[in-house]
């Protein structure tokens, strides 16, 4: 599709440039083409059948957690994948995995969503909670540390909380909802602050392959306008508000450019994550060594896995534990073991602070 | 479903410096902008570097947030020049017998780049001409400006007014004297250039890759006047600002392999090696340094970009307005890609070469298979393709026309935004190249088909390509 060309405005109805038999209702975003609903619901589900079977997601017989949040991308993901799952016999057991992180006016709302779409979907539900596993919500988080770092602490406790319960529901693998838009996002991202050990990774579909729980994003190559527009025809239940204690995220940025840039080339988006997976890095010798956090027994490089690292300073009431730079084996942890020879102060000690 | 969250100690490559300078940065903007309310100590007007002239900031000659505030004037310039010379020197950019082309665009990079090019042979001569034995020639310099009058629309009187003002620039860079070269960008045709290429450029409807062809027949023009004329390095003002919006327009185009092709500080895949000097240097001090040293730029001669590279323009100014660092970083990242075996000046045995500065150049410490050169190029833009970019010749049927072929060993990015989608003006459009792209194109292919056919050349009972 060329760029912005003045095209002349055709007069009455167009046909389906798919099946040229029924009235096309919708412009395409990722190619601009003019199709019906029925053939744009038939090229959505066909592409995401085409990434699962060609990047081998899943095999006959795995469980299957799909982390749901109650949003479009995850309800999206719900519905569609149980659709496939049934049209191509992908033999998979699918369930529905949730996170509370204990949001009031966000979180609950959004559960609610999930509920509804376990009934309506028949995918068997279950919520982790921040207050079980780790006895804090979020808000108790914010209320201590204000909204700096919060997306830290709620981003390493999400992870861990999807690791467990998909540990509790004993699946092989997890599926989430992570869009083109996202991980085009994601790469600009990447570049732009210096993150070569993540540009590294960040395209791949599959990740995690060597730790408890393999994740993949079957969504990888699925525009977010699409999944809206899908979501929209097929008039699919879902939760949209942003998190109530999400800040000016740096984020923002790469999702402005990407609007704009999709709006002169839609195939820009796809055009940024071909690149990622084709740009070259040298794997550098020094990789950290997997072991098990001392103290819960997740996996972890540290003695101390982040989510434990955090939660001792929550729980002394230190929230600057953990946050900031590395200096040596688990930050702060050290200086823990002098303070109680009275030798340093932690609070003086600001390892800087991560705004972005 | 996107989340932001990215701060993490899991020993990613985070940009360590980044923080901590912008913190610093920080306490030195809120001290110089606070200004003559506060009755400051001596040491902070002075500059950083010599801590004996004042700081440009407090001269009251710059009000901008950063480095080049806290210099003065002599040390900013100091600190430039050395950038300049650091990139010559490592890098093996200029030896004693070379001759060297200057693109001059008439902005104010290629103004700077002119100018450190001429300080540096200006001081080789005066060691030449102070030397007993003489036995170190002094490098040749000659600066070309590729005239596009032909495709842009600028008042035939202001042009021929920047070229005077041009020729007397160059004519006081002097001595050592120095040839200026204007170069009609139709020169890339033999004949009937003029027609040709707006008629080439016509056959492409994407804005972007209307702007990207023009881009590639600048270099062909440069390349082919430097090659008739004995050049043997081409010179080009190239600076992190402008790198840094390559990075992010390539990584749009889907160009995450070959771009770390055209970031280096050397790129010899072309006839006459590219060199980038200018590589570590900020537009912004760039710019700076022509107003403050009195160094005449012709900005009436540079047009704006459109479409995709404007955009990316835009935004890459955006993110420097927010963080003066964000350029440094983004070139820093694209940096750490692997680069191309013709990404450094190749070694020569030439003896005339000055054992000193071939030890000076860095090496990369490229493995082994990392430096296999790659196969093939696109024609067009001349950047490497992957292996999965490679042709399948094998998929082309008999009766593929030449255009076809053509179009086939271009890269995704030419073939998407360059290429014209029809057959039928995709013909026109082949018969409207310039002979170098052709050429180029078909010794690939060529090379393509006899590697295929070595390979199968035992079992192949005639000689002949259609089996009789």
């Amino acid at each position: 599709m060329g760029e912005a060309e003045v095209k002349p405005k055709k007069a009455g109805p167009v046909q389906c440039s798919i099946c040229s038999q029924r009235r096309a209702a919708l412009k395409r975003p990722k190619t601009l083409e003019q199709i019906c609903r029925e053939c744009f619901y038939a090229v959505f589900e066909e592409e995401i059948h085409r990434v699962v079977v060609d990047n081998q997601l899943f095999k006959p017989g795995e469980r299957i957690a799909i982390g749901a949040s109650g949003g479009k991308d995850s309800t999206v993901l719900a519905y569609v994948l149980s659709e496939l799952n049934r049209r191509h016999n992908y033999g998979l057991d699918l369930f529905l995995l949730s996170v509370d992180e204990g949001i009031t006016g966000y979180r609950d709302d959004s559960l609610e969503t999930v509920k509804r779409n376990e009934i309506q979907y028949g995918l068997p539900l279950k919520v982790v909670s921040y207050k079980d596993l780790y006895g804090w919500t979020m808000d108790e988080i914010v209320k201590m540390i204000g909204l700096k770092n919060n997306c830290t602490f709620c981003g390493v406790f999400r992870r861990q909380a999807l690791d467990r319960g998909a540990a509790m529901l004993k699946v092989d693998k997890l599926a989430t909802g992570h869009n083109a838009d996202d991980i085009a996002e994601t790469v600009l991202l990447n570049i732009l602050r210096g993150d070569i050990a993540r540009l590294s990774r960040c395209t791949s579909i599959i990740t995690g392959e060597d730790g408890p729980i393999p994740r993949c994003k079957p969504f990888k190559y699925t525009y977010e306008k699409e999944i809206v527009m899908y979501a929209y025809f097929k008039r699919l239940d879902y939760f949209s508000t942003e998190c109530i204690y999400s800040p000016n995220a740096y984020r923002g940025f790469a999702r402005e450019f990407i609007k704009d840039l999709e709006r002169i080339r839609p195939r820009a988006i796809l055009d940024i994550i071909r690149s990622g997976e084709k740009f070259r890095i040298s794997t550098s010798a020094k990789m950290p060594e997997q072991g098990t956090c001392e103290r819960c027994g997740y996996i972890s490089s540290q003695k101390w896995c982040k989510a434990c690292v955090l939660l001792e300073g929550l729980n002394r009431g230190l929230p600057k534990l953990g946050i900031g730079r590395t200096r040596g084996l688990n930050n702060g942890l050290e200086c823990d073991t002098k303070q109680s020879n009275g030798v340093k102060n932690i609070q003086s000690k600001q390892c800087g602070t991560l705004d972005f | 479903m996107a989340c932001g969250a990215g701060n993490c100690q899991s020993g990613c490559f985070r940009d360590d410096d980044d923080s901590v300078v912008t913190e610093k940065k920080k306490l030195t903007n809120r001290t110089l902008s606070s200004g003559s309310d506060i009755d400051l100590p001596n040491h902070h007007n002075l500059c950083l570097k010599c801590k004996v002239n004042e700081t440009l900031a407090s001269s009251g000659t710059v009000s901008v947030d950063g480095d080049i505030g806290r210099f003065c004037f002599d040390c900013f310039r100091g600190n430039l020049f050395g950038k300049f010379k650091l990139a010559v020197t490592s890098n093996a950019m200029i030896s004693p017998t070379d001759n060297v082309l200057v693109a001059f665009s008439g902005g104010p990079s290629s103004r700077v780049a002119l100018q450190f090019v001429h300080e540096m042979q200006h001081k080789a001569q005066k060691n030449f001409d102070a030397s007993r034995d003489r036995s170190l020639p002094v490098f040749g310099v000659g600066v070309a400006f590729v005239d596009e009058s032909a495709v842009s629309r600028i008042p035939s009187d202001e042009f021929d007014k920047a070229i005077q003002d041009m020729k007397s620039i160059v004519s006081n860079l002097a001595p050592p004297d120095k040839a200026f070269h204007v170069v009609p960008i139709e020169s890339v045709y033999s004949s009937n250039g003029r027609d040709r290429l707006e008629e080439l450029l016509n056959a492409v409807k994407d804005v972007t890759g209307k702007e990207d062809l023009l881009q590639h027949l600048r270099m062909l023009s440069l390349q082919k006047n430097a090659y008739e004329n004995g050049y043997t390095k081409l010179l080009l003002g190239s600076c992190t600002s402008r790198i840094a919006c390559h990075v992010i327009s390539a990584t749009v185009k889907g160009q995450g392999y070959s771009l770390p092709a055209d970031i280096q500080y050397v790129d010899a895949r072309w006839e006459i090696p590219v060199v980038l000097p200018l590589r570590d240097c900020l537009a912004q001090e760039l710019n700076m340094l022509c107003r403050l040293d009195g160094l005449k730029t012709m900005e009436v001669l540079n047009s704006p970009h459109s479409g995709i590279n404007g955009l990316v323009a835009s935004f890459v100014t955006l993110l420097q307005e927010e963080n003066p660092s964000r350029e440094c970083t983004i070139v820093r990242t694209a940096g750490k890609l692997t680069p191309f075996h013709f990404n450094q000046i190749p070694e020569s045995d030439d003896s005339n070469v000055h054992l000193a500065s071939r030890r000076r150049q860095k090496k990369f410490n490229l493995k082994p298979n990392e430096s296999v050169p790659p196969e093939s190029y696109c024609p067009i833009c001349n950047s490497p393709l992957s292996k999965s970019d490679h042709i399948n010749l094998s998929s082309l049927g008999s009766d593929q026309t030449n255009a076809d072929i053509f179009g086939a060993t271009c890269c995704p990015s030419c073939q998407f935004q360059i290429l014209p989608k029809e057959p039928v003006s995709m013909e026109h459009f082949y018969s409207l190249l310039p002979q170098q792209f052709v050429v180029q194109a078909k010794d690939r292919s060529f090379s393509m088909q006899r590697q295929l056919r070595e390979q199968i050349q035992d079992f192949l009972l005639s000689d002949s390509e259609d089996g009789t």
